[in-house]
């Protein structure tokens, strides 16, 4: 048993946190959640290799394990970074090396392209089966009709890869198929989200593709989602994690410092308790992630997705409020570093599906 | 024992539901509103209908142009305003002020000043918070030197809640470096208009801009404002907290909260079913409700024993911790409840302006009413400080 880095592992992020250190300054951070994402730091990450980290080297990368995701997505929320890495990278990207389409994924790991993932519906919460989008042949191509929501990165996309069915009816498995547009056959209508980044919802009104459009086969559309989204998932706990522990150091500092009644608030006991039982939850979620970082390649992989997702959600909303609490009134302020990671962490419930989804999936699970 | 209201507040009751029925504006209401926030001639508004009626001041004897109501009558108008979707009335002129100047002030005080909270011509704000002073109040270093009949007003105040709005700040001040803390503290009325107030807003996690700094210097505030006897300020302060605390258990804003989450819950789609039927979202739901049925009572209990003249006192403790408790329990399962739709930033939910939520309705609110209502157990003694009074005044440990 070795919980330790390998050395090249320990390098990436040695690097990694010292580069995103110094590029999220204050004003930068702001300036990046006013923009969706800061274009000299996406620049940044790709030379550093943060974005081939996250591939294998059949897909043109150099790790794609659960431990590099992991090691890369920690440092991102400890910098309460608000870069795309988790469209373009995981998702989009993640479709693009599933269809072999290592032309275009070269561009993603060079940092040349920007994707997102146009899957989710108005209604269709966590549920990656719950697609009414239709596809329909037209020809050699495809006509898609329909709705998506909450398109995260869709308004600095390039490409973004869309859901659609080919057969079947909403909640069916099968009958999904992915299809790779180029943003500008699309409508946007931008909008922020909490704790940055941009969004948009999509209106599919009869939009016209070549044949080439379809990723990956007619059919396989719902099993490249599944295996995608399960490395977003680990990708999104682990940026949990990294915010779970900037607040922490963020808020023990802040214990010592803060003055009240003569002594640092540090100083009374009902504190201490609970930024102990702090402490132990963000262990708890430590050890969750680095549980679905093993398995991620493993046959126990859905079993330690929804453990890891139920746990990090629990344990994000004990942190968030928790922190905000000890903090009194400044904890509640736009201006103050804590907002903005705790806005972060408290959206982490929102992607990729909540506790309670994730609950009940497990549940399923074991009776099985 | 009898948890019937008595035919006399059913009466009431119902006298009130009729009154909101025929004045409340739509408009004004939680679901008239949408979207948009309050603004300044909203509450405005909404003071001047209870005044007409005579309800605006229910706390307030009848001399003073209140309308005396008891404490059992006060929960009923509170809860049924709530439950109607009101805007809450400001407390800072008639809940904290008003009291206050009722019980320590000048009859010149008295007769300038609360004519003009009634009638809307002063919006006060409460001026206590430094930025070295929370919880620890006492420790407030804003000083107010006298200077003939003057006092030199200077120091900050902040997180003074809608000074935007404000014309006048009531502020506790320091007037004495000796003895203990609380023996040097004088309660000032200062009017916003004079040179060297500043008022800056601090926007919040939400986005919304509610609370601000307020800062003096060199402000020169007549002899005639301070309240009562210099350095008796803490006094008078605490006499106004043990006011402050009527409807302190928000069980109305609970109540409203809980059946716009059940609302939410019917509507939102989870799969083949409705959320509102998924088993362990019902779960939470249903815990919430059971804590908040028993909560109305222990509300009512504590306010039965105020009504026969028992003040509250370390209960008021009780009733804020769990009450804050079970409403930011509330906000938190319901951005849950709209679970993607909780991640768009929609700021015209909190600046108020007209444009169409991103998804549905029903979420545009979910997660800033989430972030912004932390502050419940931050503010008014945070709940570590409640749980303190109660530890000692009843386990006196
Ligand atoms: C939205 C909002 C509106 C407000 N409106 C007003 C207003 O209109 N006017 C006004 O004067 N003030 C206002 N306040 C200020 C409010 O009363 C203070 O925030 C509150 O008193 C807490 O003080 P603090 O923020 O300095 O936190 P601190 O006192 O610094 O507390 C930080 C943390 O330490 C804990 N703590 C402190 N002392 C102890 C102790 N002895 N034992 C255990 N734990 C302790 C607190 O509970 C908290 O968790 C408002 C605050 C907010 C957030």
């Amino acid at each position: 048993m070795n919980f330790d880095l390998s050395d090249e592992g320990r390098m990436l992020q040695d690097g990694l946190r010292r580069y995103l250190t110094d590029a999220y300054t204050p004003d930068a951070r702001r300036a990046a959640v006013a923009d969706g994402f800061s274009a000299d730091i996406w620049s940044g990450l790709a030379e550093m290799g943060v974005i081939g980290a996250l591939f294998t080297e059949a897909q043109g990368g150099f790790g794609g394990t659960g431990f590099d995701i992991a090691l890369v997505f920690e440092e991102m929320g400890r910098a309460g970074a608000v870069d795309p890495l988790i469209d373009t990278g995981l998702l989009g990207g993640g479709l693009l090396a599933k269809a072999g389409r290592d032309d275009l994924l070269e561009t993603v790991i060079a940092g040349e392209m920007q994707l997102a993932l146009a899957h989710t519906e108005p209604g269709g919460r966590y549920d990656l089966s719950r697609v009414t989008t239709t596809a329909t042949q037209d020809g050699e191509g495809w006509v898609l009709a329909g709705r998506k929501a909450v398109v995260v990165n869709a308004p600095a996309a390039d490409m973004i890869v869309v859901s659609a069915r080919t057969s079947g009816s909403t909640g069916d498995a099968d009958g999904i198929a992915l299809f790779l547009v180029d943003a500008s056959h699309l409508t946007l209508a931008p909008y922020p989200l909490v704790g940055g980044g941009m969004a948009s919802e999509i209106v599919l009104d009869d939009v016209k593709l070549p044949a080439d459009a379809l990723l990956g086969g007619a059919g396989d559309g719902l099993a490249m989602l599944v295996e995608v989204q399960a490395r977003a998932t680990l990708a999104v706990c682990a940026e949990a994690l990294g915010l779970m522990e900037a607040i922490r150091a963020l808020t023990v500092d802040y214990l010592k410092t803060r003055k009240q009644f003569g002594q640092p608030i540090g100083k009374f006991q009902v504190l201490q308790h609970r930024m102990a039982d702090v402490l132990i939850e963000i262990e708890q979620a430590r050890s969750a992630v680095i549980n679905l970082a093993g398995n991620l390649d493993g046959d126990d992989r859905d079993l330690h997705l929804h453990a890891t997702k139920n746990l990090i959600g629990e344990v994000a909303k004990l942190v968030v409020e928790e922190s905000i609490q000890m903090h009194g009134g400044i904890g509640v302020t736009e201006e103050y570093d804590l907002g903005h990671l705790a806005k972060r962490l408290t959206m982490v419930d929102h992607r990729f599906g909540d506790a309670l989804y994730h609950l009940e999936r497990f549940i399923a699970l074991r009776a099985a | 024992m009898n948890l019937e209201y008595s035919d006399a507040q059913k009466a009431f009751r119902d006298e009130v539901r009729a009154f909101l029925a025929d004045n409340l504006p739509e408009r004004l209401t939680d679901k008239g509103r949408g979207m948009r926030g309050l603004t300044k001639a909203d509450h405005e508004e909404w003071h001047a209908i209870l005044h007409k009626k005579g309800w605006l001041a229910a706390n307030w004897p009848k001399e003073h142009g209140g309308a005396a109501f008891d404490a059992i009558q006060r929960h009923i108008l509170e809860d049924e305003m709530t439950r109607a979707g009101a805007p809450r009335i400001v407390p800072f002129g008639i809940a904290m002020l008003g009291p206050v100047l009722q019980k320590f002030g000048s009859k010149e005080q008295q007769d300038r000043y609360l004519p003009r909270i009634l009638n809307g011509d002063d919006w006060w704000c409460q001026g206590y918070s430094e930025p070295g002073a929370g919880s620890d109040l006492a420790s407030l270093r804003c000083e107010a030197v006298r200077d003939g009949d003057h006092y030199i007003v200077n120091g900050q105040k902040t997180w003074t809640t809608l000074g935007q709005h404000a014309n006048m700040i009531f502020c506790l001040v320091r007037t004495s470096k000796e003895g203990k803390p609380q023996a040097g503290i004088s309660f000032l009325l200062i009017d916003m208009d004079t040179p060297g107030v500043e008022v800056r807003p601090i926007v919040l996690i939400d986005g919304g801009a509610e609370v601000n700094e307020v800062w003096f210097s060199d402000v020169r505030v007549p002899v005639e404002n301070l309240v009562g006897e210099e350095n008796k300020g803490w006094t008078y302060a605490k006499y106004l907290l043990t006011h402050e605390r009527t409807n302190i258990a928000g069980v109305g804003f609970a109540n409203a909260g809980l059946d716009s989450l059940k609302r939410i819950a019917r509507l939102e789609d989870d799969g083949d079913r409705k959320l509102i039927e998924n088993p362990h979202f019902a779960a939470r739901l249903a815990r919430l409700e059971i804590d908040l049925m028993a909560m109305e009572t222990t509300n009512l209990r504590v306010v039965s024993a105020a009504a026969a003249r028992q003040a509250p006192g370390a209960e008021s403790s009780m009733l804020k911790v769990k009450g804050t408790i079970i409403r930011q329990e509330i906000n938190a399962l319901t951005k849950t409840a709209v679970g993607p739709y909780a991640m768009p930033f929609q700021s015209e939910a909190v600046d108020g302006a007209n444009e169409a939520p991103v998804g549905p309705d029903h979420a545009a609110k979910a997660t800033g009413a989430y972030l912004n209502n932390r502050k419940l157990s931050i503010y008014g003694g945070s709940n570590e400080v409640q749980r303190t009074i109660i530890a000692k005044t009843m386990l006196e440990l």
